[in-house]
Order: C-alpha cells, then sequence, then structure tokens
C-alpha cells in the first residue's frame, strides 16, 4: 500500500496529465459524423507516430553499435508512421474538398 | 547567439515547443472530426509533430548532454521520409484500411524497440532506492508489451485487408490468448518484485517477454473477420498511442504523454463508435462470436429470381428515382467508378440518383464515402442510412451493390438473429430491389438474408465491376 501511495506521488503530474488527456480525447471526437471516421482514425495514427521523439532521444544517447542500429531503426518506423499518416490523411481528404 | 542551445536557454523553450505542439495535436484532432475543417486540422497537427521533432533535435538535454548522433538521426528521418511518402502517395484508396494498419505497426515497432533499448539503462540509483518496482521498469516494460502486440497485430491485420493471410478460427483459441497474456502480466510482476543491482541483469526476460508478445499479437488478430478488421486496426492504433505515452512517461516527456494517450482515448472511443455503428460489443468483435454461431437460421421463404441485363437496363433507365447501396463487395471489386458511370448516364436519362451509405459500409466506417469521392461522385448525392430511410417507398429502384448484411431486414424482424438490432439501409421498402451480388454466399454474419427472396427483389450474379460495365452498356444501346 505505501509502495503505490509513494508512486502516485512519485508521478502524480504524469497521472493528472493521463486522466484529462483521456476526457480530452474522448470529448474531442465524440461527435465526429461516421463518414469521417476513416480520415480520423488515419489522423490519430499519425499523431501516435509523436513516438518518433523517444527514438530520437534513444538514438540520439546510443554508444554501442548495436544499440546505434537498433535506435536507426527505430527512428526510420517513427517516421514512417509520422509522414505516412499525415501523407495518407490528407490525400483522403483532398478528395473530399475536390467536388463542387 | 554563437551558444544558443545553452541549458539555461533551450530547456524552456524545449518544453514551450511541446507544449504548443500538445495544443496543435488537440486542435488538429479536433478539427479532424468536422468535414470542413479536417484537412487544416490534420496539417495543424502535422506542424505540431515537426516542431516538436526539431525542438528535441536542438535542444533536448540527458543529464545535461546533447542529442548526439544527429547526422545518422537526419539520414533515418530522411530514408523513412522517403519510404512513407512514397508509399503513402502511391497506394490506390481502397487499400487505404491495410495502409493505416502498416503505418500503426511502424509506430508499435518504434515504442517497442524504445523500450528494449532503454531497459538495461535505468538508473542504478533509482534501483538502488526502490528496487525494480517503479514507474521507469513499469512504463518500460508495458511500452514493450503494448507496442510489440500493436505491431504484430497490424501486421497480421495488413495481411488479411491485402488478401495475404486467411482467418484461422479455433474454439481454443480465447483460452490461450487470455492465458499468454496472463503469463506476460505475470512476467511484468516477475521483473519488478527481483532484486537486483542494475536493470540490465534481467535483459534475458525482456527478450522473452518481446517474443510473448509478438506472439499474442498474432494470435489476437488471426481469428477476426474481414467485416471486423477496422474495429480491431482502430484498437490497435489506440494501443500504439498508449504504447506512445509510456515513452513520454519515461522521457518525462509532456508531448509524447499527451499525444499518445489522446490517441489513446480518442481510438478507444473511436473503436467503440464503430462497434455501436455495428450493434455489436467490443467483446464480441474480439471474441468473435460472429461466423461460428449461426443458431437463427431463419428459413428462406420464397424463392430466388435473377433479371437479365437488359431487363435491369429497362428497369433503371426509366424509372424516377434510384438508390444505390453500395457495400464491401463494391469496395473488393474495385466497382466504384464504374458505378458513378452508372450514375452519371441515368442522370443524363433524367433519373434522380442517390447513394444510401451504411455508417459500416466498405471496409472501414467512412471508407465507402472516400472511395465514392475518389470516383468524384459529388459529396450531395451520399445519403446517410437514416437520412434515406424514409425517402424508400418513394424509391422505384434500389439496387444494392456487394452489400449483404446491412440491408438484412433480419435486423428489425428476428429478435433471435445476431445482427437484431443494428440500424439498416431499409431495402425492403422499395419498390423494386436489384442486387448485385457474386453468388449466394452469406453475409459476414453468416446469415439467411430474408430480402434476397423477397418478391420484388431480383439478382443479378456477378463480379460487381463486370456487371455494372455491362449494364452501362445496355443502357446506353437502349
Amino acid at each position: 500500500m505505501e509502495k503505490i501511495l509513494e508512486f502516485f506521488l512519485q508521478n502524480r503530474e504524469a497521472i493528472f496529465i493521463v486522466i484529462l488527456s483521456i476526457f480530452l480525447g474522448i470529448e474531442v471526437i465524440s461527435h465526429v459524423p461516421a463518414i469521417l471516421h476513416t480520415p480520423l482514425m488515419s489522423g490519430a495514427n499519425a499523431i501516435h507516430g509523436v513516438v518518433i521523439i523517444g527514438a530520437i532521444i534513444v538514438l540520439g544517447h546510443a554508444d554501442t553499435t548495436g544499440s546505434k542500429i537498433i535506435g536507426f531503426i527505430a527512428v526510420i518506423l517513427g517516421t514512417l508512421n509520422v509522414v505516412g499518416g499525415f501523407v495518407v490523411t490528407d490525400r483522403m481528404l483532398e478528395m473530399f474538398k475536390k467536388k463542387k | 547567439m554563437s551558444d544558443l542551445p545553452h541549458f539555461s536557454f533551450g530547456i524552456p523553450i524545449l518544453e514551450l515547443v511541446y507544449v504548443v505542439a500538445s495544443v496543435l495535436f488537440v486542435f488538429g484532432l479536433k478539427m479532424l472530426s468536422h468535414p470542413l475543417t479536417a484537412r487544416r486540422g490534420n496539417f495543424l497537427a502535422a506542424i505540431g509533430m515537426v516542431s516538436a521533432i526539431v525542438a528535441t533535435l536542438l535542444f533536448h538535454r540527458k543529464d545535461g548532454e546533447p542529442i548526439r548522433n544527429i547526422a545518422l538521426i537526419l539520414v533515418a528521418i530522411v530514408i523513412g521520409t522517403a519510404i512513407g511518402w512514397t508509399i503513402a502517395k502511391r497506394v490506390k484508396m481502397t487499400a487505404m484500411p491495410q495502409l493505416v494498419s502498416f503505418f500503426n505497426g511502424m509506430g508499435g515497432a518504434a515504442a517497442a524497440l524504445i523500450s528494449i533499448l532503454e531497459f538495461p539503462h535505468v538508473s542504478p540509483d533509482l534501483i538502488a532506492r526502490t528496487g525494480m518496482a517503479n514507474g521507469h521498469v513499469l512504463a518500460i516494460l508495458l511500452g514493450l508489451m503494448i507496442g510489440t502486440i500493436s505491431w504484430a497485430g497490424s501486421m497480421i491485420a495488413f495481411g488479411k485487408l491485402d488478401g495475404r493471410i486467411g482467418d484461422l478460427r479455433v474454439k481454443a483459441m480465447k483460452y490461450v490468448n487470455l492465458a499468454i497474456l496472463l503469463v506476460l502480466i505475470g512476467f511484468i510482476v516477475f521483473i519488478m518484485t527481483r532484486h537486483v543491482n542494475a536493470s540490465s541483469e534481467l535483459s534475458t526476460y525482456v527478450y522473452m517477454m518481446f517474443a510473448l508478445s509478438v506472439v499474442y499479437g498474432v494470435l489476437f488478430v488471426m481469428p477476426i473477420g474481414g467485416a471486423d478488421m477496422p474495429v480491431v486496426i482502430s484498437l490497435l492504433n489506440s494501443f500504439t498511442g498508449v504504447a506512445a505515452a509510456m515513452g513520454g512517461f519515461l522521457y518525462n516527456n509532456q508531448a509524447m504523454l499527451t499525444g499518445g494517450i489522446l490517441v489513446g482515448s480518442a481510438g478507444t472511443i473511436l473503436t467503440v463508435l464503430m462497434c455501436k455503428a455495428m450493434n455489436r460489443s467490443l467483446l464480441n468483435v474480439i471474441v468473435g462470436v460472429f461466423g461460428g454461431g449461426g443458431e437463427s437460421v431463419a428459413t428462406a421463404a420464397g424463392s430466388i429470381r435473377e433479371i437479365t441485363m437488359s431487363d435491369a437496363a429497362v428497369l433503371l433507365a426509366y424509372s424516377k428515382k434510384v438508390v444505390i447501396v453500395p457495400g464491401y463487395g463494391l469496395a473488393v471489386a474495385q466497382a466504384q467508378h464504374a458505378c458513378h458511370e452508372l450514375d452519371k448516364l441515368l442522370d443524363e436519362k433524367g433519373v434522380e440518383v442517390k447513394y444510401a451509405i451504411h455508417p459500416v459500409a466498405g471496409r472501414m466506417p467512412g471508407h465507402m464515402n472516400v472511395l465514392l469521392a475518389e470516383a468524384d461522385v459529388p459529396y450531395e448525392q451520399l445519403i446517410e442510412s437514416d437520412e434515406i430511410n424514409p425517402d424508400l417507398p418513394n424509391t422505384d429502384v434500389l439496387v444494392v451493390i456487394g452489400a449483404n448484411d446491412v440491408v438484412n431486414p433480419a435486423a428489425e424482424d428476428d429478435p433471435s438473429s445476431p445482427i437484431y438490432g443494428m440500424p439498416i439501409v431499409k431495402a425492403r421498402d422499395a419498390r423494386n430491389i436489384i442486387v448485385m451480388k457474386r453468388g449466394m454466399g452469406k453475409g459476414y454474419a453468416a446469415i439467411e438474408n430474408l430480402l434476397f427472396y423477397n418478391d420484388k427483389t431480383r439478382m443479378l450474379f456477378g463480379d460487381a465491376k463486370a456487371t455494372l460495365q455491362n449494364l452501362v452498356n445496355e443502357i446506353k444501346n437502349l
């Protein structure tokens, strides 16, 4: 019990952010029309590409060849997620716009 | 200005950029949920992402040390951008769902790799103080597990949607999956309760966890059928969000934390919304009660009647109001362009053509809109099923193209049917019904569709694309 409370105290800021972000995420998209489900999923997919920052940090402090190689791959994969995600979402949304 | 990225200067800027990036993510997501602002929203979120990346490269410090290996990082980013951009630009619109799944898997894999690299480096001070039971270790292990499951699952989903992998349904599978999940949690508890001097002593267990997570991810998605794949992708999408957030926890990085959790929760809600549109519970999708059951077999009353191509052409060309109900089959046959040709031709002949779009038509919710938009079908012609239903009794011909469960009257009539209660396009209200179908196979729910036996229904068997093209030619020759 003591350990859990201590854990909470040590990480209270992060826990706050997590809880508020959960509500925010729910609130922000709860009224989305069905036609936008696919682009929205794709857009959200691009946003979690933010994991690339972690990959950059890892590679940025890597010393051994092994960790450099793995970090290098991680950055490539993260970039794929970010770039691919945003570009594909844009392509989908472009189609909605072009007719008039 | 020469020593611009100085410690006392760079850190506040970095944090400030992270705040701005988080706000842009929220705004981007918000704007993505409205048709008019969606594209700008996507762009805003992208700006947030780029600024967070640049600021990290310039200003990030770990124990006072700046980011090294900059050249290597930039090369990796260039490679990733080139590949990602090319794939995203080249892929066909019908292949969109598997592409989203693929990119999602890449993010999950990145999160898993970060965890693998960070695990041996948990600060010895922290371990001396708290043992292995601390937030860092937990974030690393959860990031590894969730990221890996997301990666493996997404790759299987990708393979399935691309038609490379079939379904695998074994009754015992859910127990196996549950067991693996318990073992994984057991691993986390085991690792966190060890007493060691350095976390690297436990690396072997982490590799074992990685391997087991891959197995779990594969088995988790294997039994899930094609029509449910969007729900799974959406779920895996939120998994990757959570995995990214674990990285934010680890590095005390607010951009990663907010971005990841935001997607985690938005993705979960989106998953639930998708399930609702299909009148299924999430548990149903995951455990997969569809397909195997079939306990309620409504016996077919009446018989199947076919219609010839020329009769169909005459029927369509001389009606006033036509409603097209496109479905999964249209997407698979890539018949959206042929379909638009038909509607243009009918329009020239003075027939009013509308499309009835069921929320879950296609391979992903909203996918049908994207596909028809690609074929230049005007936005105004696409009507959501709830809105068009009252209009159907005045509709001369309703054309069902490759849709099945979304027009099945059992959803209204048969309380024992697995799809009972699902909102449908009330196809049988129309005066005449033409059903284009590949064969007499059942829909994903594997139940009989009484609409096909309705007196007003005529069947037109064949590949949707070829049938539509033939139909267009017939009408032209009238």
